[in-house]
């Protein structure tokens, strides 16, 4: 029941585009069957397929990497490699194009060997390459978390039955993390698909990009909605193909045992070369970034621009990160039990309409409650509890997949023990399964958080009046091409957002030891 | 050691967990609760408002010029008059599409746009002004409606790398299909301000010379940004040699980067679509409650003290008489924008079509 009032909660932005749609023009149908919606829809579908492929190639080593092995430094990297997940992708494209563009810094530093024009990035290499730096995380998260998670003895057995290390890795490890390594690149493939940030900057015209600019150049709020079913119907095609490719597996443990630490693999050799290509992933999608900021920021500082350090838009931004954070993990866990421990045609309809906000551009769940919240809350509107809800339909996903996959390594017996024993399933629900999910619940939270911070769009429009936050401190700098005075908060919010990140790779890290 | 361990996990365990969760959430309420307490206040003093008389010193203003731009000045309105403007600050389009959703339950009273093209979009939702506000700038600065009014002018431009000569610079963007500026041009089809400018173009070259133009530019390889400031920045790094823009935004760089930044503005007066003179403006919804407030507001934008802000602190062109024009602009005279009525270029639908059957944009 209460996972049906959140499906409903959830399918808001749905209902708008259906009032949108059915009030739309002729032409507004006429133009999504054309052929270039075809062709458009082609390109997210890309997209979507390269930057999913691409995330699970980078994040899947690294997690293994740092969870399971002695590389050097392992404790450092492992806070290292999750941070660019905090980078938002308007601000990460932008940096790419600066540095990395034709005539970006570079080349400036190439220009004395001759080198007058770098190749161009712009297009499928520029934005998958933005993308999958970017959201790399979300798999190195999920699957490092379930790493962490799983059950040694199954380790020890295969050893025991005479297999290597590789032999380990890919013929129990790595189909132990298909739920995780599925929950990850969903919310990579949705990700990508909803994002406009990078798309708009390396010029690839994906779906989002043509919703966008209904809004941007035309005023055209209904053809939008039109487009914006379109890509409900992508992602619902990503969703079916998520339950798929999840089967029908148990992940549990189905004998007693307790949580233990893992064994450590030695890397001997290939150390060092391991911690080499870690380093290089940690430069490339955090360092690069953190140090034109700061080459702007000293550029522009020296320019006699003051040194803006926002406090208030960063205390807002955290307050209603957590505030978010909190409500999306708890809100998960009702979606996340029927989905486990319930799977059926409801379960699946509610999981599935949870996804939809995620999957649609931040201005269509914007201006969803934009039409609800001034109709039927008025006295929410424009108020922080109407804009926690709308961080809510945005993200609630990204705390779905950690609590899913949490719940799914806890044995169901656990909790008919405890209801034979007498516990009413509440109880059993604070007693037994929420403790045993503490690190689903965290991590879900975290991601949320992290969201939250760089959102932008649903914080402009809203926001209380006058509301500010990092996020829209950067905005409001870039869009005029004061590119110092956005280096400050851009860097505020990276910094900020670190902190959470740090804290919660950590503790994995104590509580394994 | 073990045991302080221990002892840590254990607080948090178990129960720890929702009492750890109780605990954050009441701290946020209470200090989110703190801020989203003047909202309240401010919801029933505009209840207040509407019921009675408008005597509440306040106004919302929903601006789709960021605050970089348009704050300093509306402190100095606060100031002169006490009255507490509370802005909503997003892209122009995001608060355009806000407005649309919202209606007249929309608690804004002004609307402050970057383009004519979301003015145009929103003109039903305007009251007309009183016809000395809106006599005061120009004819081509304000609707003829006379549901909103200009307060600076932006001019279209080409911006190009100060690597190319004088004599190579193109005299109008017709020059720009000529097959020797094969992949030097950037331009940005999504952007509203673009869309104003081929909307003119329709108006004074007609349907099919445009559409030649147009697919004269993509023969040319013509770069496509997403706004105006990366072809600026691109312009600069010579990454393109020119590009088609608004005017400001080079002086913002020249601010940060210098005399050396390596772009300058090139003003077509040539009495083309590419010489187009366009404005950002005002409109009063007429379902503001502090309409008074309103038009006190945007008499303010079109005052001296605003007019000389705008040309001194923006980079724009001031639109009332009497107000120097920038050093580094050209005087508004010298411009010679086509005559053109901006009420004529609400087609934006037509222009996209244009744009997307020629295939600038799919």
């Amino acid at each position: 029941m209460p996972a049906l009032i959140v499906g409903a909660a959830m399918a808001l932005p749905l209902a708008y585009l259906a009032v949108r749609s059915l009030g739309a023009p002729s032409e507004a149908w006429e133009l999504f069957f054309r052929v270039r919606t075809a062709q458009i829809l082609w390109r997210s579908v890309l997209l979507v397929i390269v930057v999913t492929g691409g995330t699970l190639l980078i994040g899947v080593p690294l997690a293994w990497l740092t969870a399971r092995t002695d590389m050097p430094m392992r404790r450092l990297l492992s806070v290292l490699v999750a941070l660019p997940l905090v980078i938002p992708t308007y601000v990460g494209g932008f940096l790419a194009v600066s540095a990395l563009g034709p005539k970006g810094l570079l080349q400036d530093i190439l220009e004395p060997l001759g080198v007058s024009r770098l190749p161009e990035i712009y297009g499928l290499p520029g934005a998958s390459a933005t993308l999958i730096l970017l959201s790399y995380p979300y798999v190195y998260l999920t699957v490092r978390a379930a790493l962490t998670r799983m059950d040694p003895s199954l380790d020890e057995s295969a050893r025991l039955l005479g297999h290597g290390t590789a032999s380990t890795f890919f013929r129990l490890t790595l189909p132990q993390l298909r739920p995780a390594m599925i929950s990850g690149s969903l919310l990579v493939a949705l990700y990508t698909l909803s994002d406009f940030g990078a798309v708009s900057l390396m010029r690839y015209e994906s779906f989002t990009w043509a919703i966008y600019q209904q809004y941007q150049a035309a005023f055209a709020r209904t053809i939008a909605a039109v487009l914006a079913l379109g890509l409900v119907g992508l992602a619902s095609v990503v969703l079916v193909l998520e339950n798929l490719a999840r089967g029908r597996s148990r992940y549990y443990r189905s004998s007693s045992g307790s949580e233990r630490p893992q064994p450590t693999v030695r890397l001997k050799a290939l150390r060092w070369p391991a911690a080499g290509v870690a380093w290089l992933v940690v430069l490339a999608a955090l360092g690069l970034p953190t140090l034109v900021l700061g080459y702007w920021l000293v550029n522009g500082m020296s320019a006699g621009e003051p040194l803006l350090l926002l406090w208030r838009a960063a205390w807002n931004a955290v307050g209603v990160s957590l505030l978010a954070a909190v409500a999306s993990a708890l809100l998960a866990i009702p979606v996340a039990a029927i989905m486990v421990r319930h799977p059926g045609p409801i379960s699946t309809m509610v999981y599935r309409v949870s996804h939809t906000g995620y999957a649609m551009p931040g201005i269509v769940v914007a201006l969803a409650l934009v039409f609800f919240g001034s109709r039927l809350v008025t006295p929410l509107y424009q108020t922080i509890w109407l804009l926690c809800f709308g961080y809510v339909i945005l993200f609630l996903p990204a705390a779905l997949g950690a609590v899913r996959s949490s719940l799914a390594q806890i044995s169901p017996r656990l909790e008919e023990s405890a209801r034979v024993l007498g516990r009413s399933p509440l109880r059993v629900m604070l007693s037994v399964t929420g403790p045993l999910m503490r690190s689903g619940l965290l991590m879900g939270g975290a991601l949320v958080f992290l969201l939250t911070m760089k959102e932008l769009p649903a914080t402009l429009i809203l926001g209380p009046l006058g509301f500010k936050t990092l996020a829209t401190a950067v905005w409001s700098a870039s869009e005029e091409a004061f590119f110092a005075r956005a280096a400050a908060p851009a860097l505020m919010l990276i910094l900020v957002s670190s902190i959470p990140m740090a804290v919660l790779v950590l503790k994995e890290r104590s509580v394994r030891q | 050691m073990i045991a302080s361990r221990f002892s840590a996990r254990h607080i948090v365990g178990k129960s720890g967990l929702a009492l750890w969760t109780a605990v954050v959430v009441g701290i946020l309420l209470l200090s989110v609760g703190c801020s989203s307490g003047d909202t309240n206040q401010d919801t029933t003093a505009e209840k207040g408002a509407t019921a009675g008389t408008e005597e509440s010193g306040r106004l919302v203003v929903y601006s789709g010029r960021s605050e970089s731009l348009t704050g300093p000045i509306i402190e100095q309105f606060e100031e002169a008059t006490g009255i507490d403007v509370q802005v909503k600050y997003g892209s122009t389009s995001e608060m355009a599409a806000t407005l649309q959703e919202e209606g007249r339950r929309s608690p804004a009273d002004v609307f402050w746009a970057q383009d004519p093209g979301a003015l145009g979009a929103l003109s039903e939702m305007f009251k007309p002004l009183p016809s000395d506000v809106t006599l005061a700038v120009p004819e081509w600065a304000r609707s003829s409606n006379g549901k909103w009014v200009g307060v600076s002018g932006r001019a279209r431009v080409i911006v190009y790398n100060t690597g190319l000569s004088e004599s190579e610079l193109p005299n109008s963007v017709q020059e720009l299909t000529d097959p020797k500026w094969k992949g030097r041009i950037g331009w940005p089809p999504t952007n509203a301000s673009f869309r104003v400018m081929v909307t003119a173009m329709r108006h004074l070259w007609g349907e099919d010379e445009t559409r030649a133009w147009l697919e004269g530019m993509l023969e040319n390889d013509v770069k496509v940004f997403p706004k105006n400031t990366p072809i600026v920045e691109a312009a600069g790094k010579g990454e393109v040699d020119v590009g088609l823009v608004n005017h400001y935004y080079l002086h913002r760089f020249l601010a940060e980067h210098g005399d050396d930044f390596g772009a300058r503005n090139l003003f077509l007066n040539d009495g083309g679509p590419g010489s187009l003179v366009m404005v950002a403006g005002t409109g009063i919804l007429s379902a503001a409650s502090n309409s008074v407030n309103a038009e006190a507001f945007v008499r303010f934008l079109l005052s001296k003290v605003a007019q000389q802000y705008f040309a001194a602190s923006t980079y724009e062109y001031p639109l009332v008489e009497g107000i120097k024009t920038h050093r580094l602009l050209p005087p508004i005279e010298n411009l010679n924008g086509p005559d053109i009525d901006f009420a004529l270029l609400d087609d934006l639908a037509g222009t996209e079509e244009l744009l997307r059957s020629t295939g600038v944009i799919p």
